[in-house]
């Protein structure tokens, strides 16, 4: 999205809820933003949704936001790195397991097999 | 507004964790102003409600839809076909909206806010309440602050001795009415108004009487 200020709860969540195993929101670095507060506002959320994934029992660490500026290509790196690190540590999304019946971790809900 | 804050989600979670298929009911009049059951609250309660239940290997099925209000009978007749086959309503409405549905539908229906007060916001995000609904408003005699509801007491002919540096003594984060009362009506040139003693007021039009109606019957219809 055009500015990180644009973030909302629903995409992070629809995230989760197709699968990904973890969501790193890149704003702008503080005081840099073009539309002055966005990554403030960006930050205030994604707080808010890691309160609420830690309430609903998927973990509010598999969210995390972090503030770098397009030109800073090593940090990003640094930061992904990072965060695949921590999402490796927490194994992948529960959500892609739960509701399995036919016990292959394929994610699917029917019982009997995944197809 | 009237001015709504949303349960805990395991609360709600709990409410219906006996339903395979719920609606998720959201207003789009005060509650959606003050951020707790708008068209976003809806659809940001329905995916946290599904990620619970499939975590627990039970998934839900949710239906998602903001009604323009909740407290008028044209507009939650409009959600039949919507709540036909769910096994649970959740409103995340006032009180009045999950009445309403209530009423309407013989379903399961439940609350997803816990309904506060009459107020409205300060700066966004912070909301304060302004309304007493004591139903016999005495505004015009106290500056256009509320004493009903924002004295501590209610008290009509303030402050009382618990008022120290405009604060009340329940709280330092608390104005006192009065003090905002007195000081606006000296701004106003007004301040010999306040010498008129007010006599006790009369509550009958307050909850007192029991649930209260209002009829307008130049506006009925039939």
């Amino acid at each position: 999205m055009t500015c990180s200020g644009n973030i909302d709860h629903r995409v992070i969540l629809n995230a989760f809820e197709e699968g990904a195993d973890g969501v790193l929101v890149a704003g702008c670095l503080e005081g840099d933003c073009h539309f002055l507060k966005g990554n403030f506002r960006a930050r205030k959320r994604v707080s808010a949704v890691k309160k609420l994934l830690d309430e609903i029992g998927l973990g509010g660490n598999r969210l995390e936001m972090y503030n770098l500026s397009s030109a800073q290509g090593g940090r990003f790196a640094e930061i992904s790195n990072e965060m695949t690190a921590r999402i490796r540590e927490l194994g992948p999304n529960p959500l892609n397991n739960a509701g399995c019946h036919c016990g292959c971790h394929c994610g699917c809900m029917k019982e009997g097999g995944s197809e | 507004m009237i001015i709504a804050q949303q349960k805990p989600i395991k609360e709600i979670a709990t409410m219906v964790g006996d339903c395979k298929r719920v609606a998720l009911i959201g207003c789009a009049g005060c509650v959606t102003v003050c951020l707790s059951g708008g068209e976003k609250e809806t659809e940001i309660m329905a995916s946290a409600l599904r990620i619970m239940r499939r975590l627990e290997g039970n998934p839900l099925e949710t239906v998602t839809f903001t009604a323009t209000r909740q407290c008028d009978p044209e507009y939650v007749d409009a959600l039949e076909g919507l709540v036909k086959d769910v096994d649970a309503i959740i409103s995340l409405a006032c009180g009045v909206g999950v009445q309403y549905l209530a009423e309407r539908f013989d379903k399961w229906v439940v609350p997803a806010l816990n309904t506060d007060f009459i107020g409205g916001s300060t700066v966004h995000g912070i909301w304060e309440e302004k309304c007493g609904l004591c139903g016999a408003c005495i505004l015009h005699k106290t500056g256009g602050i509320c004493p009903v509801i924002r004295c501590s007491k209610s008290i009509l002919n303030g402050p009382c001795g618990g008022s120290q540096y405009g604060k009340c003594e329940i709280s330092k984060d608390v104005d006192c009415a009065w003090q905002l009362i007195y000081d606006r009506m000296k701004k106003l040139g007004k301040i010999d108004r306040l010498l008129e003693i007010q006599p006790p007021k009369d509550w009958s039009t307050s909850r007192d009487g029991g649930p209260r109606r209002a009829v307008r019957e130049d506006v009925m219809i039939g």
